[in-house]
């Protein structure tokens, strides 16, 4: 588990990876899915994000991973406004973020391998510089001997950890991942928390979005807990969360 | 050499599908229409042979009729105006043309008739013109006038103004089919490009949110089209090539003449073809990768 799971409540501003100031979204003219969102993230921490199907955990992790913007307030990355930078800015902002996504998005045509390298190969690196690290890497996530599998002959257990490959292996500062066990055995699920875990003490801040309570519990992780598009609770677990 | 240290097995594969089930449709619709419009280019060209052809004969040559006076017998009259006008500046060549000849010209509108002698049939002088400088109906008039000679000078003026309406008409007609065809193969590609990038968005938002710059991948898309374009292309113009030269060949030494006068040097009209369809497909693979981007933040 973390080395210091209680450092992840600290609210320093000035040191925060992740700062919500007062963030509402909305899709199109749709009434707000996220309400006057504030809080942040300390680089290093680990936080589940709970809370009921349509609470809008989904969206704040878009607005995370930059897949969507504020409607209202501000947004802070590695100590960036990014609420309103441009386009331009936004791709080398995300290649600093690792996403776990509900539904995968493997690319069918691609190999396991090619889907894990993805990450580096649009970061310009080399077939030859990375080959041996994404090859350790789907070792370590028990891939070894389908490195080269397309990702429709694998199996759900499979895909997830050839996702969380993906998302990890630039060694991203923030991961987030959008329900990663919900398709996964409790054994598989176990041992994907624990590569979280290891991957969070290697320094990385980690966001898990999750219906799991068993999991958030057992971690003694803190959580963020949304209902209804509102941040109702930031800190360690309470019972229901 | 186990699997792990073939090379083979670790080249990267393409960003995007390398093939997918719609290509091959797509692929024979561009071919299609690039086959037509390159044989509407074709037409164009040698319509506008055929015409310009028409024009240039009727510009080099004028006929001049010669109205005998009492004193002078037909063919001393012709002969002299043939004279006259081969001194014009602007005329190559002047000749009488010989009563026989003059009689046979007008055999089928008169008929059988046995004798002639008696009808005061004009005679004519065909003149050739200088085509780089041919002399004007006016000089050859004052020319014919200042030998005392009644003559009536025909440069063809009346019949070359229809020609060359015709003539235009038939190279604007064809351009505007051209230019028809070329957009609707535009249009096609467009769509075609739109659609197949659609049913990669998935494709699409993975790049983008892993952190891939937007004009990665825009030329990825645009690359991706283009060639397919430009292999489509290909084929529509080799075939609309094929066909030019059958015809070509069908008319003998010069083609399909009179009416389509097609020359071996007109099937390199074809060429740019592929170059223009995969420049279509490039700019319109662009222009919606970038819309579908946007839409993704």
């Amino acid at each position: 588990m973390s080395r210091n799971p209680h450092a992840a409540l600290a609210q320093d501003a000035e040191t925060a990876i992740v700062r919500f100031d007062d963030v509402s979204m909305r899709y199109g003219r749709a009434p707000e899915t996220l309400k006057d969102l504030s809080f942040s993230l300390t680089p290093g921490s680990f936080h589940f994000l709970t809370g009921p199907s349509g609470a809008g955990k989904s969206s704040l992790l878009k607005l995370i991973y930059l897949a969507a913007r504020p409607s209202k307030g501000l947004l802070h990355l590695f100590g960036q406004d990014v609420s309103r930078a441009p386009a331009a800015e936004r791709p080398a902002l995300r290649r600093r973020i690792g996403v776990v996504f509900q539904e995968l998005l493997l690319l069918d045509h691609l190999t396991a391998f090619d889907n894990a390298a993805l990450p580096l190969r649009i970061a310009g690196g080399r077939p030859d510089e990375y080959r041996q690290d994404v090859a350790e890497l789907l070792t370590w996530v028990g891939l070894r001997s389908r490195m080269h599998a397309m990702p429709a002959t694998l199996a759900g257990g499979e895909k997830q950890r050839l996702a969380i490959a993906r998302a990890v292996v630039a060694r991203p500062e923030i991961l987030l991942a959008d329900e990663p066990t919900g398709n996964v055995d409790h054994e598989m699920a176990v041992r994907i928390l624990r590569l979280f875990v290891e991957l969070n003490r290697l320094g990385t801040t980690i966001v898990i979005a999750t219906h799991d309570q068993d999991m958030v519990a057992r971690s003694g992780m803190p959580v963020l807990h949304i209902e209804d598009g509102r941040l109702v609770h930031h800190g360690l677990p309470r019972a229901g969360d | 050499m186990s699997d792990f240290f073939d090379p083979v097995r670790w080249k990267p594969a393409p960003f995007l599908p390398t093939s997918d089930a719609r290509d091959g449709a797509l692929t024979f619709v561009i071919a299609v229409l690039c086959f037509l419009a390159c044989l509407t280019a074709l037409g164009v060209i040698a319509a506008d042979r055929a015409s310009r052809g028409w024009t240039d004969q009727l510009t080099g040559e004028a006929t001049v009729v010669v109205r005998p006076k009492s004193n002078e017998t037909p063919d001393s009259a012709a002969a002299r105006a043939a004279e006259t006008l081969a001194g014009v500046p602007g005329v190559q060549e002047a000749r009488a043309i010989e009563a026989a000849t003059a009689e046979a010209m007008i055999a089928p509108w008169l008929g059988d008739v046995a004798d002639l002698e008696d009808l005061p049939v004009p005679r004519l002088v065909a003149v050739v013109l200088d085509p780089e400088r041919p002399a004007s109906s006016q000089a050859m008039d004052r020319a014919l006038k200042s030998q005392g000679l009644d003559a009536m000078v025909d440069d063809h003026s009346a019949w070359m103004e229809d020609i060359q309406r015709a003539a235009g008409m038939t190279r604007w007609i064809g351009a505007a089919i051209f230019l028809m065809i070329a957009a609707a193969a535009g249009a096609v590609v467009t769509f075609a490009t739109r659609a197949g990038m659609a049913a990669r968005r998935e494709v699409v938002e993975v790049l983008h949110l892993t952190g891939a710059e937007d004009a990665f991948i825009a030329r990825l898309f645009q690359t991706r089209f283009a060639l397919m374009a430009a292999r489509a292309g290909l084929l529509g113009a080799g075939a609309a090539a094929i066909v030019g030269a059958g015809l070509r060949l069908a008319g003998g030494g010069a083609g399909l003449t009179p009416v389509l006068p097609v020359a071996w040097s007109d099937l390199l009209a074809v060429l740019p073809c592929p170059l223009v369809a995969a420049a279509v497909a490039a700019v319109a693979a662009r222009v919606t990768a970038a819309a579908l981007i946007r839409e993704l933040v």
